[in-house]
């Protein structure tokens, strides 16, 4: 499959939120979050295109996670920092790939212990289709529907340079093998 | 070779002693512990992470302020608490600490902080309990009290984050100190390169070498260039016999006053596990003065057990371990005939 260049998603998704900002209303009072850790990286690049200064913040949202009872916590968490205000704030959320809306979910929720924003609008850079829950992201740079066995990743390489890879986890293979056993 | 602290897949199961805990469990509990010291500075100091679990404080030994921290800590990440001064209780009318236990377990308790007299008692009730259930030493006799060991070196991280390039010192009375045994091997086992003890040959178990530290009786000798310096606390009630002339005599020649401070290194940090004795052990000023991060050292105990019971409290269905808790707890017979009645 030909996977888009993010970086040029990254040019559509950073012109649709400086649209928003430019908007006298919401101007004044909003904010960055990213989700770690390419949600991160994508608001960083898009805090270095801003004119004006905005306040900021980053969420791991892994202490919120629906999956702690199954899966434990994950190998490498990354602290959460949210050092403005949040209340009354207009909140643009930004994630890397759009799945399931589940971390979605644990980063509003983690949001709200923060405070009461005024809107949280979520930013992606791809939604791959398969959302479980009713939320679903207002800016989108592509959207590309992938199998459950597929897993798209987000990568930064050491110039800062986006790159995006497809995974393909071979579980139909394996069980064709297993049939052919039997 | 069998760790029983670790699960099958190599993953903290109980929190018993830092001895034999590999460098990689020790770092992710502090880079565990990193994200929990940012909860408590929010104004919602608290995470949904052990929401519906039971964390049992029993303390056969008292200890207000450990288990205050415990109970914070376990607090914050949602879980209900009951606290048990076992001394006090059924102990005294003459349960064994088993039945205690098992009573605890028949309640439905998913993590047991343990603190006792005798070393070797969490070991002991670790073995006891159902898969299910986990078990954090709070402190065990002589031996150890890992969770101690773990926020002094989450604080030197904080202070001095390069560890591969730090002197140490330990001061004071190390023979009855479990709190030293567990920093002693956790500076080890983190790559410090030269850990100190200073203490009176009275108050020094015999061996301790072997553990890789360097051996000073002269405190001006023993402080020279050090980066920290962890103070710890003369255990007046743990002492039966005369180790020492007197805690005057003893502030002399091992309280730490401004003056021997001096000769650490000048960004050198004070710490102590507390209780402090001031003039015993430790002079006031010094306590109190710049270098001190005593009370830091409090604040991130909190952080660092909130992410030993989050490392231990989750990875298992809970549908999976309400099964194991019946299967185990329960003879059968008994279960069968509860169904018979309905």
């Amino acid at each position: 499959m030909q996977l888009p260049n993010p970086e040029s998603l990254l040019s559509d998704i950073s012109a649709k939120i400086l649209t928003q900002l430019a908007n006298p209303d919401l101007a004044e009072s909003s904010a960055l979050v990213g989700i770690h850790s390419g949600g991160v990286w994508l608001m960083q690049r898009i805090l270095s295109q801003l004119k004006t200064e905005i306040p900021y913040g980053t969420l791991d949202a892994a202490l919120y996670r629906d999956d702690y009872a199954q899966r434990g916590l994950k190998a490498e968490m990354q602290p959460s920092n949210i050092a403005f205000n949040v209340q009354d704030k207009h909140i643009i959320l930004i994630d890397d790939i759009f799945y399931t809306g589940r971390t979605t979910r644990a980063a509003m929720n983690e949001l709200f212990d923060y405070g009461r924003p005024a809107s949280i609008t979520l930013a992606v850079l791809i939604n791959r289709g398969g959302s479980q829950l009713p939320i679903a992201p207002q800016i989108v740079g592509a959207e590309i529907l992938l199998k459950p066995n597929e897993s798209l990743q987000l990568s930064q390489d050491t110039k800062g340079k986006l790159h995006l890879s497809l995974e393909t986890d071979d579980v139909s293979a394996t069980d064709d093998l297993k049939a052919s056993h039997v | 070779m069998y760790n029983p602290q670790l699960d099958a897949d190599g993953n903290l199961k109980h929190l018993l002693t830092i001895e034999g805990l590999p460098k990689r469990i020790l770092n992710q509990i502090l880079d565990t512990a990193e994200t929990f010291v940012g909860v408590a500075e929010r104004d919602i100091k608290k995470v949904p992470l052990l929401r519906g679990k039971t964390v049992c404080n029993i303390f056969f030994e008292n200890s207000t302020r450990t288990r205050t921290t415990f109970e914070i800590a376990a607090k914050r990440l949602s879980a209900d608490v009951i606290n048990l001064n076992v001394g006090t209780s059924s102990q005294s009318k003459g349960e064994t600490i088993l039945d205690t236990v098992d009573n605890l377990i028949a309640m439905h308790a998913d993590m047991f902080v343990v603190r006792h007299a005798q070393s070797g008692a969490a070991h002991f009730i670790a073995q006891h309990v159902p898969d299910n259930i986990s078990v954090i030493n709070a402190g065990d006799g002589r031996h150890a009290h890992p969770t101690q060991g773990l926020l002094d070196v989450f604080t030197i991280r904080r202070y001095k984050p390069d560890m591969h390039n730090l002197r140490v010192a330990l001061v004071g009375d190390v023979l009855h100190s479990r709190v030293a045994r567990s920093e002693i091997h956790a500076l080890t086992t983190l790559g410090v390169p030269e850990v100190r003890v200073i203490a009176p040959k009275t108050l020094l178990p015999t061996g301790i070498e072997k553990m890789g530290v360097q051996v000073f009786h002269d405190l001006k000798a023993g402080l020279k260039d050090v980066d920290v310096i962890m103070m710890l606390r003369l255990q007046n009630e743990r002492m039966n016999g005369a180790m020492l002339p007197s805690a005057q005599e003893y502030f002399k020649t091992f309280g730490l006053t401004q003056e021997k401070l001096k000769l650490a290194k000048p960004d050198a940090i004070v710490m102590h596990p507390g209780p402090m004795n001031r003039g015993v052990e430790i002079d006031s000023s010094v306590a109190d003065g710049s270098q001190s991060v005593i009370l830091p050292q409090v604040t991130y105990g909190i952080a660092v057990r909130m992410a030993v019971m989050a490392l231990l409290g989750g990875g298992q269905s809970a549908g999976t371990a309400a099964g194991g808790l019946l299967g185990s707890g329960f003879p059968s017979s008994l279960q069968s005939s509860a169904g018979g009645t309905a």
